[in-house]
């Protein structure tokens, strides 16, 4: 091979098929990949691209006519984010409060598991010790237990506390309204922990194990490895989980159902949305404004990230 | 908004962030300081020991110390695990064969419910369906889309505008898919695209939510567009992983474009897609948020995941909601574990 010279894309489709016949077929086969291409793509994003739009029309033109009329009689206003997000009759959606909750509910949701995961990474690829390997595997096999499993007992174990033979072990939490937010973090953190666990472990233990030899020798304590060598080398890895942990929490019904309840004290978006849509499903001035209230912080942050999220995925998930 | 109302909840989340740095900040912190003061008080000792004050002690393992180390680094974990999920999932399995509020051993007869049932069996048909459709739909979807756009001029927007559903959530897609199936009466404009289309091409509008088993498929369509994003992204990268002499050496032998995908293309990425296929059909079966946005499991549209959250959460059936949540199980684990061989034998291979 090292004596041809490198061959252009296109020389070499021109010589493949040789004949004229061959040629058109070609250049057939590539406007037909184009065509189904495009029509696969405009599918794709027309019933998102139609709701945006409907969401910027007055009321009235939505209900009573197709949002593709928007372009041949335009009619352009904010009035119904305005009235989704601080219109102050109960049926309007408050949603500032919503988004607020939702914002309360991720940070920490975040946080605290990919700190914890980070630690038993570590742990699970750098420190010897005997059962490593069978923890491991324990935790990695967690991650295909459904949520659905969990979700009653670990509700009774917040509202009941834990007794066992009559005897209290834990008192129950007793939590209302904003305190209600703590149990939500416990639930999505128990929950995000064996596929973080998971992913950190594939980049911790692929890093050079002669850095670790050589700090070792140095006398480094493992915090100090892990504080100032692995952390700083795994900082992608932390990235792409973070993403990974930000969209599923955000965008989570059936934890926040469970666990924060209906009220506007620890509601998020997701769970305000599916209400609205459940009890004025053809309030489709509000609906469409809140849809795009609750899509458009992750859509943000995904085109941004894009990059390390598609990282994330490359390494394999089989998320619980 | 008042900030009256939302007070409050900053004060939680600033509690929420106090207690991460206290928690992380306060093992990190144990870790370096309990070490070190154990280390200057052997160091203490050895330097004693050399001034001939005190005999040599035996030799003690290290063994012990990194294992103290380890548990220090998994303690959070190990806990968290066990209460979030071992714990409860054992309760679980114990709860599905007891009765509706848990007081009374019943045997298997919350299974039996499950698959005698009318109205259960139909969940588990409905289950069945999504299960065979979505990944092959969004699987195949996702693989055209990826053979066509590779090396084609934008591929990366392309290939953005695919992948875009993957960062909506659930509720958001079935609220921009139910305007999509909006439904208005035959006198009135259509607001709802897929009713248009029909009125269009000379049709009436249909209630689309309404007639099973179609409505079933509408919703499938959507957790489709959800997916194939999925699909297109993880089987993009595997085109791209194939080797650039195997294409070449193909090329020169003269295939068709067809030949190359099912004798090249296919054969090479099919852990790829073995993979994608296993990672949908396990997100297909706990599906949940769409099904009770769309119809709340109306109209013969019920799934296991949410059939399990009603009886458990909204009836009060907690020994057959349980029961679900172990079926669920079940069906999941033959799937994990034909995906762990197929990851082991990869990356040995």
């Amino acid at each position: 091979m090292s004596t041809t010279t490198p061959v252009l894309p296109g020389v070499t489709s021109e010589k493949l098929p040789g004949t004229a016949a061959g040629r058109v077929r070609k250049r057939l086969n590539t406007r037909a990949a184009t065509v189904v291409s495009i029509i696969i793509a405009v599918l794709w994003t027309i019933p998102t691209f139609g709701l945006f739009v409907s969401s910027l029309r007055p009321e009235q033109d939505i209900k009573t006519t197709g949002w593709w009329t928007f372009f041949s009689s335009p009619a352009f206003t904010l009035e119904n984010y305005n009235d989704v997000l601080f219109g102050r009759s109960a049926s309007s959606g408050q949603l500032a409060n919503y988004f607020v909750n939702s914002v309360v509910i991720t940070i920490p949701s975040v946080l605290f598991p990919i700190a914890f995961a980070a630690m038993a990474a570590y742990a699970l690829s750098w420190i010897k010790f005997r059962g490593r390997d069978w923890i491991y595997v324990g935790i990695f096999a967690l991650q295909i237990v459904p949520l659905q499993m969990a979700l009653v007992p670990l509700l009774s174990f917040f509202s009941r506390g834990v007794t066992l033979a009559g005897i209290t072990l834990m008192p129950a939490w007793n939590l209302d309204d904003e305190q209600k937010f703590i149990q939500v973090w416990f639930a999505h953190t128990c929950f995000a922990l064996p596929f973080a666990v998971f992913l950190l472990h594939n980049f911790v233990s692929q890093l050079p194990g002669e850095l670790m030899e050589a700090a070792r020798v140095d006398g480094a304590s493992h915090a100090k490895i892990f504080r100032t060598i692995v952390l700083p080398l795994i900082t992608p890895a932390l990235a792409s989980l973070t993403i990974f942990q930000f969209l599923w929490v955000w965008n989570d019904l059936l934890v926040a159902l469970i666990f924060a309840g209906g009220g506007d004290e620890t509601a998020p978006l997701t769970v305000r949305l599916a209400e609205l849509a459940g009890t004025r499903g053809n309030e489709w001035q509000r609906l469409t404004s809140g849809a795009f209230v609750a899509i458009v912080i992750p859509l943000l942050v995904f085109l941004s990230l894009q990059r390390y999220f598609v990282r994330g995925l490359l390494t394999g998930s089989v998320k619980g | 908004m008042e900030f009256e109302d939302i007070s409050p909840k900053l004060v939680m989340l600033l509690y929420g962030l106090v207690g991460f740095v206290v928690v992380v900040g306060g093992l990190l912190l144990l870790l370096d300081t309990v070490p070190a003061f154990f280390g200057r008080r052997r160091e203490r000792r050895l330097v004693a020991i050399a001034a001939g004050d005190i005999p040599a002690p035996t030799r003690r393992p290290r063994k012990p110390r990194e294992f103290g180390y380890a548990l220090f680094f998994l303690f959070p974990v190990l806990v968290l695990l066990a209460i979030g999920l071992v714990v409860p999932a054992i309760r679980t399995t114990l709860l599905s064969f007891m009765n509706g509020d848990s007081s009374e051993f019943v045997g298997f007869d919350n299974y039996n419910w499950m698959f005698t049932n009318d109205d259960a069996v139909k969940v588990l048909l409905n289950s069945l369906l999504w299960v065979v459709l979505v990944p092959t739909v969004a699987t195949s979807v996702g693989l055209i889309y990826a053979v066509l756009v590779d090396k084609a001029r934008l591929e990366a927007v392309a290939k953005s505008l695919i992948f875009l559903p993957m960062a909506i959530s659930f509720v958001g897609a079935s609220i921009i898919w139910r305007f999509v199936y909006a439904y208005r009466s035959e006198e009135q404009d259509q607001i709802g695209l897929l009713n248009q289309i029909v009125v269009w091409f000379g049709g009436t509008p249909k209630q689309w939510l309404l007639d099973s088993p179609l409505n079933t498929l509408l919703l499938i369509v959507v957790m489709v567009w959800i997916q194939a994003g999925f699909a297109m992204v993880i089987l993009s990268a595997a085109i791209k992983a194939i080797p650039a002499d195997i294409v070449e050496a193909a090329r020169l032998d003269g295939v068709t474009a067809w030949q190359m995908f099912w004798r090249v293309t296919m054969p090479s990425i099919r852990p790829a897609l073995i993979v994608v296929i296993v990672a949908i059909t396990v997100a297909t079966m706990k599906i949940f948020d769409i099904v009770r946005t769309m119809t709340n499991g109306n109209y013969d549209t019920n799934v296991i995941a949410l059939e399990m959250y009603n009886q458990s959460f909204r009836y009060q059936q907690t020994g057959q909601g349980s029961a679900l949540a172990v079926f669920l199980f079940v069906l999941v684990i033959p799937i994990v574990i034909f995906q762990i061989r197929n990851l082991r034998k990869q990356r040995e291979g």
